[in-house]
């Protein structure tokens, strides 16, 4: 598309937004935005607008929702919103089905499947989540227990998950399951898709270091997924979890915080520990360390963009991203310990008025990111793919 | 490197190649070893200069090509990995960056035909003390007439025994200025340095050297703002040399984590050196970042060539300090022995780090940009 007709295309998103979004919801889509009643009724007006003009999933087909825009384009779209305050938030709302099941599905579904499931993704009306962990299958994932035994039209689900993130609002759920128990532990395991709406299943919210969490255990007894919800081949759901955390990792390379309108980390450093009479932070330890913390970060925003411009005209994921993840990682929680530590005392606060909301915010913030290096492939299986998938060294720690 | 243009893709494709057929580290160690004085082979700079690599940062009108500086770090790489010794970097980088943001139409005309042509080597003589301190030059600049005689020393200056024309920082009253001194000015005598890198550096006495106005680079007492510029554009060529140093002892490194065997099996199977190798090719792949943002932002004239030159010159340090150590380590006693050529890299990496400021200066300064 030339320079020309984006410029086109992006007047046309500028009206159709000034149109079509309530100007009661200008900055309000962001934080804990689901739970806000004030804006519950707005909310839902915009997400049927949303999802009439395709802008839920702007990138998919239009047949299954979506608008079958360019990436260019689904910028443009992006951009647009964020100068006015607005946001798609129909990727929240979907849980993992507008960032990773969707575009699983795209690749792997039949055509039925398509239709069945990408529709209410890219609308918002169907929240999915994912059973993918257990408790003694975690970074081991090809070592789950979870089994599915044909049965009829239907396969019947036995065995437990856990960190199913958002599994207690769930419409659906993708999960892995071992439906050869026979088999290489990597070949006997399979990608379903199931109603979470079913006697047979059970979710039980987990409380975290940082206090409530979006995390669940969830229970499957005598569960049933239709078998024409089977994605991909049987026994071939490692292959088909391999490309959806390919998209989780994707959705992850973008370091948390860095956001336009925060503050800099070095102006909340003045603030708490002071500055010498030339200006420098009066710590000159924790100066140094900043420094290094904030090359860190734009070394991370500078591969970001080169991987872009390295990409440009390719579609497929880029084997980058599994560097990305473990640098996004590192940046992100030197950040909060950082910030946590400049803080001083200020900085241990739990809740209480004795602490500023924004104190008490860094400090869960701080203790929720430990689990960054943990999910979506922790911190050492991440160094595990690099340096086998990547730099082609031998495999001998892991079996099956 | 990313998203080069074809013509610089082919000029990427023709230095690799030049520089592993015409001066691979083998042909370094030969030099090394025949002890020529001004440590680096006239042949290979003679052809250097006929693929025409001498012009690229020189304008058309003066015989180069104006290819730019991300153009002239595609080359530096490829000399990098292979420790290609010549004036290359001293003279048709900063030399010719020093005339271009410096110098009269007169001092160009006179001077970039011969940087491009090869007959006039330049190099900027600079440092006085062990560290880096571009603003705290001394040496000392006195006024005769509308010229200046020089009292002093320098140096750690790169291809100092080479060199056909000095580009010296002095102090004079109301601030540095940058000086055009040649080679054989009466008063001017100079020493080459025995460093562990086995390249050329000088220390230059400066004994009552007298120089006419002309000579002076820019504007008397203005040098500050112009050095610091040369010292950007430096530092980013520095960093795509070193990226270079880098990667061909990464490749080594990896090569040998492939082949080298031990307790049955290849060592590279052993989960904590395939850990260590992701480590250090995650380091590897956001400081190339950090190189080419540096370079892109000078050929595009950008506000914040300054701080990404520190954050270029501290990243990619970090890597190539952390890669050296590495190659000795995962090569074991083979690593240690001088047949073998890890320690060339080792020993170069440690000079590159130095030159015109180490990590800590830049890290520095990156937080003084920024503000804090």
């Amino acid at each position: 598309m030339s320079d020309q007709d984006l410029n086109a295309f992006q007047e046309d998103a500028a009206a159709w937004l000034a149109t079509h979004f309530p100007a009661s919801l200008r900055h309000k889509i962001g934080g804990d935005f689901e739970t806000n009643k004030e804006i519950a009724a707005d909310l839902e007006v915009w997400r049927q607008r949303l999802a009439e003009q395709g802008w839920g999933a702007p990138t998919w087909p239009r047949q299954y929702g979506g608008a079958g825009l360019t990436d260019p384009q689904a910028k443009v779209v992006q951009e647009e919103m964020r100068k006015i305050g607005a946001a798609n938030h129909i990727p929240v709302i979907a849980g993992m089905g507008v960032t990773m099941v969707g575009p699983t599905l795209l690749e792997y579904g039949t055509e039925a499947q398509k239709q069945k499931h990408l529709p209410g993704i890219a609308s918002g009306e169907v929240r999915w989540c994912l059973g993918l962990s257990e408790p003694n299958a975690g970074s081991d994932l090809a070592s789950l227990s979870t089994k599915a035994v044909a049965q009829g039209d239907e396969f019947i689900v036995n065995g437990q998950k856990i960190w199913t993130s958002g599994a207690d609002i769930s419409q659906w759920c993708g999960a892995l399951v071992r439906t050869d128990a026979e088999a290489k532990k990597r070949d006997g395991i399979s990608f379903v898709m199931l109603p979470m709406d079913q006697p047979g299943i059970e979710t039980r919210p987990i409380r975290l270091i940082a206090g409530a969490s979006p995390f669940c255990e969830t229970f499957f007894n005598d569960a049933r997924a239709d078998k024409t919800d089977l994605l991909g081949d049987l026994n071939d759901g490692w292959s088909v979890v391999k490309r959806l955390l390919q998209h989780e990792r994707q959705s992850q390379t973008t370091a948390r915080g860095g956001q336009a309108k925060e503050q800099p980390l070095y102006d909340v450093a003045k603030a708490y520990v002071g500055v010498t009479d030339t200006g420098q932070l009066a710590d000159a330890d924790l100066r140094n360390r900043l420094a290094s913390h904030l090359m860190d970060a734009q070394a991370h925003r500078l591969t970001i963009g080169r991987v872009t411009a390295e990409a440009k005209g390719k579609v497929e994921v880029s084997a980058a991203a599994s560097i990305l993840k473990n640098s996004a990682t590192k940046v992100a929680q030197t950040k909060s310990e950082l910030v946590v530590e400049l803080m001083g005392s200020q900085g241990i606060g739990w809740e209480g008025a004795h602490f500023k909301d924004e104190e008490l915010a860094r400090v869960r913030e701080w203790l929720s990111g430990k689990a960054i290096s943990i999910y979506g492939g922790s911190f050492e299986v991440q160094n595990n793919i690099i340096s086998k998938n990547i730099l082609g060294l031998p495999e001998t720690t892991q079996k099956g | 490197m990313a998203a080069l243009t074809e013509e610089q893709t082919l000029i990427q494709d023709q230095a690799k190649s030049w520089a592993v057929e015409q001066a691979p580290v083998q042909a370094f160690r030969q030099m090394r070893d025949s002890g020529i004085a001004q440590r680096f082979d006239n042949t290979t700079w003679s052809s250097m200069v006929e693929l025409g690599w001498t012009g690229i940062l020189v304008a058309e009108e003066f015989g180069g090509s104006n290819l730019g500086y991300l153009t002239f770090s595609v080359i530096l790489e490829e000399l990098g990995r292979q420790l290609t010794a010549s004036p290359l970097f001293a003279s048709a980088l900063v030399g010719a960056t020093a005339l271009n943001i410096a110098g009269s139409p007169a001092q160009q005309q006179a001077l970039l035909p011969k940087i491009v042509d090869g007959s006039e080597i330049l190099t900027l003589a600079l440092e006085e003390t062990p560290r880096h301190a571009p603003e705290q030059i001394a040496l000392s600049a006195q006024t005769k007439g509308d010229g200046l005689v020089l009292n002093g020393q320098k140096t750690f200056v790169s291809e100092g025994m080479a060199a056909t024309t000095f580009i010296v920082a002095v102090r004079t009253t109301g601030g540095i200025t940058l000086v055009l001194v040649p080679a054989q000015a009466p008063g001017l005598s100079r020493e080459a340095l025995a460093t562990m890198d086995s390249r050329g550096y000088a220390q230059l006495n400066f004994d009552n050297v007298a120089v006419a106005g002309d000579a002076i680079l820019g504007t008397l007492d203005q040098g500050g703002e112009p050095l610091q510029a040369i010292l950007d554009r430096a530092r980013a060529g520095l960093s795509a040399e070193m990226l270079g140093t880098g990667s061909q002892a990464f490749d080594m490194t990896l090569e040998y984590l492939k082949t080298r065997q031990q307790f049955g099996r290849v060592i590279g199977s052993f989960q904590a050196l395939g850990h260590r190798a992701a480590s250090l090719f995650t380091t590897m792949e956001l400081s190339r970042s950090c190189a080419e943002a540096a370079l892109q932002a000078i050929d595009a004239g950008a506000d914040d060539v300054p701080l990404l030159c520190s954050l270029a010159k501290c990243r990619v340090g970090e890597f190539l300090h952390e890669m050296s150590n590495q190659l000795i380590q995962i090569h074991g006693g083979i690593g240690m022995t001088d047949e073998f050529d890890a320690g060339f890299y080792l020993k170069r990496a440690r000079v590159l780090e130095t030159m015109y400021g180490n990590r800590s200066y830049h890290r520095d300064r990156y937080a003084t940009l920024l503000g804090f």
